[in-house]
């Protein structure tokens, strides 16, 4: 009783109370299996809520610690510990919420073995929860693969016609990062004689010399899961062949637990050699906001138009990361958020017009404002928020990205000015996208298309809400990070002025 | 509630700034939710009662002003907090000069587009839309109000970009049709341009305010600018930076080289838009931003010249394609951006007040010729397809008109001001306001700015004075082509006075058109006023040469126009420009305006078309085929090494043998 009295083991693990019962349904009662899911995932985000209650924002340390001896091997202990602070709470209720939004509005795409697409999400919301909020290597580890499997199966059983191909290309690819992970996990942790993150953190300094290794180590696996140019390129294959449901989890909450990683590990646990590679890091991530940008707009296909925008936005939030100070940090665990709610509501655009055509060939659309009035309002307003417009809240996380990248003592103008550049280049292909899709003349057969139902309408207005909040109000979210971020800032900053 | 408390606080009306951005966002969510149950009469009501509240407000922060000249500051709200920047408006003489503009033209034109709309919906076959356009227009007021009132750069950065969307989406409101009508992704293609050439000018801003932010620490005006002293000493070449920057904003906004290519197309909008977004306020921004920021372009005078160049140029290189035009509403499209000229060029002289005279005078002016060019419009289509309320049948189109009729042609035009009086006489004066003929609004800002210009570069002097000439010379010809001669089409015979919506706007603004000028003249008072803000300004007053050199250069401007296009008015349609001969290439020049969308095409655009798909390209054929040649050459040499793998003990047991054998020569060589 006492594991569940603790609000994060209750979230994380309540899902699987959902899949218990979903196993007792018949098969033929989908919507039964439906609502149990939905539920059961509103539940955990409810409990988030309470964790966000219970959370003291002006402490930058973990907060609701839950430490148990898991095992113990050869004078070393295993430990099953989980935390929040700071730096994890907004992805921890980014995925709560983003849970029960992707189920929900998987109503009437899946009509095919919606048992086990239910058990599938909820499953997986187990591992994303545990990923953001382990405290001990190797909990995080378990949790990482954990997460891994679901989303194989969903893009393996659910997706497109090369579903096969893109799941086994996810699933090794990402498994490659994980291994090195695990060597770098082992050799840190022998070496320091822990596993556990806040007593590593507490130690202080790893040696400079094996800083580089393990940095290297775990940005690789991080890097494929962000993914950082070049290491891209299972991404745009897994959007395109996964349901919708599974596009919005692996944008939205997925891709986080990459540039998480580089915030939870690299920079908090090797600031030197995060200081000394912050530069190769940020060109990565210039490339990859200027080339997802160009690349996307070359798509002919709506969703790897969608996907590749993803690339450079994620450029953006491994800039901030990398400027090394709190303003750029602070943009980029904001972007993270951001971009987990604009662009799973692209990915929400892209499937209400697949599941109604069957096609995403832009070319096969135009003129759909005229004709689905209330589905072009909605996407014209997410289309904005995504390319940073001003009083919506991507231009929140850019804003300060950049300004944290153009003040920043490693990066400085250059990196923020040229990324900056693909703000520019960002308007053109959102404002391609929404001139084929939603402009233009109407064609004869998309006609009598039916404008969004009233779940699709919900949907998509919580997310709004959110677009609008963050962009008009942010304060409540810095808020929350802020003592945290200043934190890491404070010791980063420390290793700048001892490197120079 | 608040009214009550107006009451309670004598004098000042301060605290109410806020209100100047509420009203029309309450108006456009309560036509959002409400618009299709209470009818077009009820959208049109709602949406001009936001709009002329807001300019109530400004009217009241006009009145404390007057008792309390300083100004201040009203916070509202906690917004950037990590660059420390807060919802705050600022109410001084510039800021509050501004929302008067923009309430009062603003309201005006909401009122006149109330009428407008109601044809222009069902000529394009969408009645449905009507509340939407005012949604939008509502928006802008909102997003116009926040630009011009902010307390900070990234506040005014908000309305800046907020206004930008505004016109984005109604350029493209018609976004399934071209400007003629047919069915295109021409409009939507209009608007997309237009934001994408905002957004290079928005990327210069953004690059103005990192700079900013990291050398003076903040982004709030009253801080900026108490340290450019400091600062100017200290790193001058900051500050140039700073200013060159925002100078590409301006371009971008205020349609000025390089980016100015996108307002000419931004007619595809409906004629109320053109008039309120594209003239009269949206465009003017960039003035408004250099005025506001005046501090830190005193101090940088190679800023200033290069502000100052950029607009003298544009100033006369709009006004030569403004001569070669045939779209009624493209001759208004270049002429706006060759004022808008005008007025950069005289920020960039430091004629703060001359500038924004000049903004008053051709918001006043500007939107009513494009607004009586709306009017023109319509009496044309009504007279080409009557609707059924003027007594046509479904879908009637009258044949009689020539081949390739177009309700914007000027060439199918001709004779109008028989059949449209009141039209008109307001662009008339409209237009005479625009030449610089006294007593008109234009004849004293646009003096001022020359009278300025003279005694600070003789070059940018020289740039305008040849833009003035041209001035009067392309408006002239516009006159004569749509008013005078013979109706050279069907439709240009029988077309209808616009109603009393639409007309009472026309003669309210000729009104301000014709008695502008009292503004600064004969007692400067907008100098006075201004000078609150922007610090002790000298009334240049009327420098008596230069008003009579330049009101003699629009006399024989446009009596050369009457040479050329009055005394023999053209025949029919397909009559080629009594220019062309004598001009030559050079006609054919402003005609294809001189190339520029060619050029940006051929230089910027098609390459980066070319790099996008290279690029994407390289993602799949490089990039993804290393990625799965690494998974094959796994799986080939994995398949290899397998078969070693045999079953067989004896080939096992020969590889011990090997293995062994490698080991002990290893051991002996040692």
């Amino acid at each position: 009783m006492d594991f569940l009295m603790n609000p994060l083991n209750l979230m994380t693990f309540f899902p699987l109370v959902g899949v218990a019962i979903i196993l007792l349904i018949p098969r033929e009662r989908k919507d039964a299996i439906r609502w149990t899911a939905v539920i059961t995932s509103l539940v955990s985000f409810f409990v988030s809520l309470q964790m966000l209650m219970a959370f003291h924002a002006q402490n930058p340390g973990f907060q609701m610690v839950y430490d148990k001896v898991w095992m113990k091997t050869g004078g070393f202990e295993i430990h099953y510990a989980l935390g929040v602070d700071g730096l994890s709470i907004l992805l921890v209720l980014l995925t709560t919420l983003l849970t029960p939004i992707s189920i929900f509005s998987a109503w009437t795409a899946i009509e095919d073995r919606v048992k086990e697409f239910a058990i599938a999400f909820l499953v997986m919301e187990v591992g994303m929860l545990g990923v953001f909020l382990a405290l001990d290597l190797f909990t995080f580890f378990v949790f990482w693969e954990f997460s891994l499997v679901p989303m194989y199966f969903i893009i393996g059983i659910w997706g497109g016609p090369r579903r096969t191909y893109s799941a086994i290309k996810f699933m090794l690819y990402t498994m490659v990062g994980s291994v090195l992970m695990l060597v770098a996990i082992l050799w840190l942790g022998l070496s320091q004689g822990t596993f556990s993150l806040p007593e590593l953190l507490a130690k202080g300094s790893v040696p400079a010399h094996l800083q580089t290794w393990l940095f290297w180590a775990f940005a690789l696996a991080f890097a494929i899961k962000v993914p950082m140019w070049p290491l891209h390129s299972w991404l745009p294959d897994a959007h395109v062949e996964a349901p919708t449901a599974g596009s919005v989890i692996l944008a939205g909450v997925l891709l986080k637990m990459g540039t998480y990683g580089f915030l939870r590990f690299n920079l908090s646990l090797f600031p030197e050699a995060s200081v000394r590679f912050a530069v190769p890091i940020a060109v990565l991530a210039i490339i990859g906001i200027i080339y997802g940008a160009m690349v996307a707009y070359a798509q002919k296909d709506f969703k790897k138009l969608v996907a590749y925008t993803s690339v450079s936005h994620l450029g953006f939030v491994m800039l901030g990361l990398f400027a090394l100070n709190a303003r750029g940090i602070a943009g980029g665990i904001l972007q993270m958020i951001n971009h987990g709610i604009s662009t799973g509501a692209l990915f929400l655009i892209v499937g209400i017009i697949y599941e109604r055509t069957h096609t995403r060939d832009l070319s096969a659309f135009g003129g759909l404002w005229k004709i689905m009035p209330i589905y072009g309002a909605f996407s014209i307003i997410v289309a904005l928020s995504s390319m940073g417009l001003p009083g919506m809240n991507g231009f929140i996380g850019e804003f300060t990205i950049l300004m944290g990248a153009f003040e920043s003592p490693v990066l400085g103008p250059a990196f923020a000015i040229s990324a900056a550049l693909g703000i520019v280049l960002a308007a053109v292909y959102i404002l391609v996208m929404l001139q084929k899709v939603f402009l233009g003349p109407v064609k004869e057969k998309n006609l009598s298309l039916k404008d969004l139902n009233w779940r699709e309408i919900t949907v998509m207005a919580v997310l709004t809400v959110f677009i609008f909040w963050i962009g008009l109000h942010p304060a409540p979210f810095f808020n929350l990070m802020m003592p945290a971020v200043e934190k890491m800032a404070g010791g980063l900053q420390a290793a700048v002025l001892a490197m120079h | 509630m608040f009214f009550s408390e107006v009451t309670n606080q004598a004098g000042t009306f301060f605290y109410l700034a806020p209100w100047a951005v509420f009203f029309p966002v309450i108006g456009l969510l309560f036509n959002m939710a409400f618009g299709r149950k209470i009818g077009e009469k009820g959208v049109a009501m709602v949406a001009v009662a936001a709009s002329t509240l807001s300019f109530v407000v400004a009217v009241l922060l006009w009145l404390s002003l007057r008792a309390q000249p300083e100004g201040t500051v009203i916070p509202l709200a906690s917004w950037m907090t990590v660059v420390d920047v807060s919802w705050a408006f600022r109410v001084d003489t510039l800021a509050v000069t501004m929302m008067l503009v923009v309430g009062g033209v603003g309201s005006l034109i909401h009122l006149y587009a109330a009428g407008y709309m109601h044809y222009d919906v069902r000529y394009k076959g969408d009645p449905g839309r009507y509340g939407r356009f005012f949604v939008f227009m509502n928006l802008f007021i909102a997003s116009m109000m926040l630009l011009v009132s902010g307390n900070s750069y990234l506040m005014l950065f908000v309305g800046w970009e907020g206004v930008g969307l505004c016109s984005y989406l109604l350029i493209g409101f018609w976004f399934e049709y071209d400007t003629k009508g047919n069915l295109s992704t021409e409009n939507a293609k209009a608007g997309k341009k237009a934001f994408v050439a905002n957004r290079i000018g928005d990327f210069g801003f953004m690059a103005a305010m990192f700079y900013m932010f990291t050398v003076f620490g903040t982004l709030n005006f009253d801080k900026v600018f108490a340290e450019v002293p400091a600062v100017a000493s200290a790193n001058p070449h900051a500050l140039l930076i700073i200013t060159l920057l925002l100078l590409l904003g301006v371009t971008g906004k205020s349609a000025q080289i390089p980016l100015y290519v996108w307002l000419p197309d931004a007619m595809a909008g409906p004629t109320p838009v053109s008039a309120l977004i594209h003239a009269a306020t949206m465009v003017t921004a960039g003035v408004y931003l250099v005025a506001r920021s005046h501090v830190l372009y005193d101090a940088v005078p190679a800023a200033q010249h290069a502000v100052a160049l950029v607009g003298a140029l544009t100033a006369l290189f709009a006004a030569t394609i403004a001569v070669g035009q045939y779209d009624i509403k493209k001759v208004l499209a270049y002429s706006t951006i060759s004022q808008l000229g005008f007025m950069v060029a005289a920020v960039g002289v430091g004629a703060y007040v001359a500038a924004m005279f000049h903004l008053i005078a051709h918001a006043f002016f500007k939107a009513l010729l494009f607004l009586a060019a709306g009017s023109v419009i319509i009496a044309l289509e009504r007279a080409h397809h009557p609707l059924p309320e003027d007594g046509g049948a479904e879908g009637e189109h009258h044949g009689n008109d020539p081949e390739g009729f177009d309700p914007q042609d000027m060439r199918f035009m001709g004779g109008l001001r028989k059949v449209i009086p009141v039209t008109f006489w307001t662009y008339l004066i409209g237009g005479l306001a625009l030449a610089g003929i006294p007593p008109l609004v234009a004849f004293f800002s646009k003096d001022e700015i020359i009278a300025e210009a003279k005694s600070a570069d003789a070059l940018v002097y020289w740039l305008l004075v040849t833009a003035a000439f041209l001035t009067a010379f392309y408006i002239g010809r516009q006159i004569f082509m749509v008013f005078f001669g013979e109706a050279r089409s069907h439709a240009a015979e029988h077309a209808k006075e616009s109603p009393w919506p639409m007309t009472s706007v026309l003669v309210t603004l000729a009104a301000l058109s014709v008695a502008g000028g009292l503004l600064n003249w004969p007692r400067p008072y907008l100098a006075e006023w201004l000078g609150h803000t922007l610090g002790e300004v000298e009334a240049a007053g009327l420098n008596p040469v230069v008003a009579g050199t330049s009101a003699t250069i629009a006399v024989v401007s446009l009596l050369l126009a009457w040479w050329l296009y009055g005394k023999r008015p053209l025949e029919s349609a397909g009559q080629p420009d009594p220019l062309k001969r004598p001009l030559g290439w050079v006609f054919t020049g402003m005609e294809a305006k001189w190339w520029v969308d060619e050029l940006y095409w051929a230089v910027v655009l098609n390459p980066y078309v070319a790099l996008s798909r290279i690029a994407a390209a390289f993602d799949v054929r490089v990039i993804d085929e290393t990625v799965n040649d690494t998974a094959w050459l796994t799986d080939f040499v994995g398949g290899k090494i397998a078969r070693w793998q045999t079953g067989f003990v004896r080939n096992y047991a020969l590889s011990v043998f090997v293995g062994v054998l490698l080991i002990f020569t290893y051991l002996l060589w040692r």
